[in-house]
């Protein structure tokens, strides 16, 4: 059966979509996603887009479902990737996929990751702008 | 015909030249537009010179406008419908400019050879052709010019389409001169996503300080834009926001969402550089100094 694999990178899952999605690929992918995260106890997931050349909103909310999934397990999703006509269709559909964090490549992915373990949310970033403003 | 009869116009023109150009001048004053003394100063001036030109080369036994005895003419007129083309004028008033110098030449005429009917006749028939084909000059150069215009223009609507600028490594700048339609803000996003792509770029900063009015549209397409920016990974500032601009916006209750947004592109920047790492030393001024400074 056609199944998307789900990799081990060190201390975070790598998800490649390459071929097309329909809705038992989506629910395999969330059953084995989910199952890995408690497994290896992992806190970060990066989905790979680079290869697809469109999406639609099934994708689309896809992505949004396996990130609150994710999250919910206290892992945090980075969708990476994405081609510039793919960004501007989902715009255009009206996803923008608001709580999923995005990156420009699996490399900047593995970065935001980090960063994001380190010090955990967006709350410490914003103190640091109220200071810039003074 | 008879060379006689032939030269008619020619000598009425020049025997008569100083009432028909009253007669001209008096009607276009009257038909125009209410316009500065200045500008009656110059429509003179060129009336004068234009028939001027217009007697001599008919004196030279010429009626086509197209022959080289009336290159100074047509000069004239080219440079006479452009001007009056860029002032705004519309074609008819700029063909009534040759038009209208129909009635005082068949007045002259009319007085001249009263008496021939048929030599009359003929005089009236090369005057008028010689003013209607001089009429339709004047307009295909008004015409020539009034699309010059319209070319140039476009060709700077084209280079007005935004350019993406890099700032820093990581910092890209999007300065948005002009209105945001859909069809633009589709180029914008394009060059944009691009620019990130080929750059690798963390951030980036659209500059609004060009934009004259900030409607809901216009905030929609600039949240798309960000939203869509924020899809290939990378952070977006809006800056340049007019103090009549944030009041409008809030006014219209169109909501930025969490976009960050700050007033000159020089804070943008600078928060940029901060969130990417950066930070900015000014040589020779000690750590405390600067922190004392901050806290103040």
């Amino acid at each position: 059966m056609e199944r998307i694999p789900v990799l081990k990178m060190g201390e975070f899952l790598l998800v490649t979509i390459q071929v097309d999605m329909h809705d038992q690929l989506a629910l395999t992918l969330q059953d084995d996603l989910t199952s890995q995260i408690v497994k290896y106890r992992t806190r970060g997931v990066l989905i790979d887009i680079s290869t697809l050349e469109m999406v639609d909103s099934f994708i689309g909310r896809m992505l949004g479902t396996i990130a609150s999934m994710a999250r919910l397990l206290d892992a945090d999703t980075v969708v990476v990737g994405m081609q510039p006509s793919v960004a501007i269709t989902l715009v255009e559909l009206g996803l923008s996929l608001k709580g999923i964090r995005t990156a420009l490549d699996v490399e900047k992915g593995m970065e935001v990751l980090k960063s994001a373990l380190l010090d955990h949310g967006d709350a410490d970033d914003r103190g640091e702008t109220g200071d810039e403003v003074e | 015909m008879n060379p006689d009869r032939e030269n008619n116009l020619a000598r009425i023109l020049h025997s008569k030249a100083t009432e028909i150009t009253a007669g001209w001048l008096e009607l276009q004053a009257k038909n125009g537009r209410r316009v500065s003394a200045a500008e009656t100063q110059d429509r003179t001036r060129t009336s004068r010179e234009f028939f001027n030109f217009l007697s001599s080369a008919v004196q030279h036994g010429s009626y086509d406008p197209n022959d080289a005895e009336w290159q100074a003419t047509r000069d004239l007129l080219t440079d006479f419908s452009g001007s009056r083309a860029k002032a705004g004028y519309s074609p008819s008033e700029t063909a009534l400019f040759i038009f209208s110098l129909k009635e005082p030449v068949f007045a002259a005429l009319q007085a001249e050879l009263g008496k021939d009917p048929v030599a009359l006749a003929a005089a009236m028939m090369q005057a008028s052709q010689l003013l209607d084909k001089l009429g339709l000059f004047t307009v295909e150069a008004f015409q020539r010019t009034r699309e010059d215009v319209i070319s140039r223009q476009q060709q700077e609507m084209l280079e007005l389409s935004t350019p993406v600028v890099r700032l820093w490594d990581n910092i890209l700048a999007l300065p948005l001169i002009g209105t945001l339609d859909s069809s633009r803000t589709q180029v914008v996003m394009q060059n944009l996503l691009e620019a990130i792509v080929a750059t690798r770029s963390d951030f980036a900063i659209i500059d609004i300080t060009g934009v004259p009015v900030v409607d809901t549209l216009v905030a929609q397409h600039l949240l798309k834009t960000v939203a869509a920016a924020r899809l290939m990974g990378a952070d977006c500032l809006i800056s340049g926001i007019r103090p009549q601009i944030a009041q409008t916006i809030i006014h219209l209750g169109v909501d930025l969402g969490e976009v960050t947004t700050k007033a000159t592109l020089a804070d943008a920047f600078s928060l940029a550089l901060k969130r990417g790492g950066y930070k900015i030393v000014k040589p020779g001024v000690t750590e405390e100094k600067r922190s004392g400074g901050g806290e103040r």
